[in-house]
C-alpha cells in the first residue's frame, strides 16, 4: 500500500452519518496498517469532533455539510474536518470533572478532552468563514 | 449503517438492559428513553450489560451521567457490566471507574443488589 494517500468525503451534518464516517476513517486506517488500538482511538476522536460540529457549530441544523479529508504518510494519519458553522473553542480542554457534572445532572464537555487525549496533535483555526480542525496520530 | 438496540430482562428483582451495537450521539436517545421509563416505573436496580456493545462515544456516557444521581437518591443504582476493553477504555479515560460500579460480570451486579 502506498504510504502517501489522501481520501475525501463530504457529509450532511447529521448524527445519522456518524457510523458511516467512523467506518470510512477506520477502514482507511486499517488498510494503512494502524493497529486495532490506534484505530479505536481514531474512530472515537473523529466521532467526537463531528458530533461537536453538528451540535455546536451547526446547532443541529442538518442542511449544512462537513468535509472530511484523511491524509496518510510514512509517519502518521491526519484527519481534517472543515465546516462553515459558528466557531467552537477546541483549544480549551480541561479534564472534565465528572463528579461535579453528575451532581448538576449535566453532560457533555467531554468530547474535546477525549480528542486531545486520543490524538497526538490537534490544531484548530478559523479562516474565510470556515473552521478547520486537524488531528494527527503517529504510527509509533 | 449504525445499529443499536436494547433488550430488557428481569432477574432477582433487578432490571437488566442488554446493549447491542454502537452507542453514539445518534443512538443515545434510545437508551435515554429506556432509562427514563425505568425511573418512572421505579425500577431502580438497574444493570446495564455491555457484552454486545461494540462501541461507545461520550454521548453514550452522558446518558449515564444524567440519571445516576436521581436513581441513587431513590435508593437504586445503575451498575455497568461485561464491557469489552475498548468500551471500558473510554469510561476509564474520563474517570468513571471511581464514580460508577463497573463490574466484570452481570452476576456480580445482581449479587450486590441482593445484599442491599
Amino acid at each position: 500500500m502506498g504510504t502517501n494517500s489522501t481520501y475525501r468525503k463530504t457529509i450532511s451534518a447529521s448524527t445519522k452519518n456518524l457510523s458511516d464516517i467512523r467506518d470510512f476513517v477506520a477502514g482507511h486506517a486499517e488498510t494503512h496498517g494502524f493497529s486495532g488500538r490506534q484505530i479505536a482511538d481514531i474512530r472515537l476522536a473523529v466521532d467526537e469532533a463531528i458530533t461537536n460540529i453538528i451540535k455546536h457549530a451547526y446547532k443541529g441544523d442538518d442542511n449544512h455539510s462537513i468535509e472530511i479529508t484523511i491524509d496518510f504518510n510514512n509517519e502518521r494519519i491526519c484527519i481534517e474536518l472543515q465546516d462553515t458553522g459558528s466557531s467552537f473553542d477546541f483549544n480549551d480542554f480541561p479534564e472534565p470533572n465528572i463528579q461535579e457534572k453528575i451532581k448538576q445532572r449535566k453532560r457533555g464537555g467531554m468530547g474535546v478532552y477525549l480528542i486531545h487525549s486520543l490524538m497526538d496533535d490537534v490544531t484548530y483555526g478559523r479562516q474565510n468563514q470556515s473552521n478547520k480542525m486537524k488531528m494527527c496520530k503517529y504510527r509509533t | 449503517m449504525n445499529t443499536f438496540s436494547i433488550n430488557q430482562r428481569s432477574a432477582s428483582g433487578c432490571t437488566i438492559l442488554d446493549l447491542h451495537g454502537e452507542l453514539d450521539a445518534h443512538t443515545a436517545s434510545e437508551l435515554e428513553t429506556e432509562l427514563q421509563d425505568l425511573i418512572a416505573r421505579e425500577r431502580l436496580k438497574i444493570v446495564v450489560n455491555f457484552n454486545r456493545l461494540e462501541y461507545i462515544a461520550s454521548a453514550g456516557l452522558g446518558v449515564f451521567m444524567a440519571y445516576i444521581e436521581d436513581v441513587r437518591n431513590e435508593g437504586g443504582d445503575i451498575k455497568l457490566t461485561n464491557m469489552n476493553k475498548k468500551v471500558y477504555n473510554v469510561f476509564d479515560l474520563l474517570g468513571f471507574p471511581a464514580l460508577y460500579d463497573i463490574l466484570d460480570d452481570e452476576s456480580e451486579a445482581i449479587k450486590k443488589f441482593s445484599n442491599t
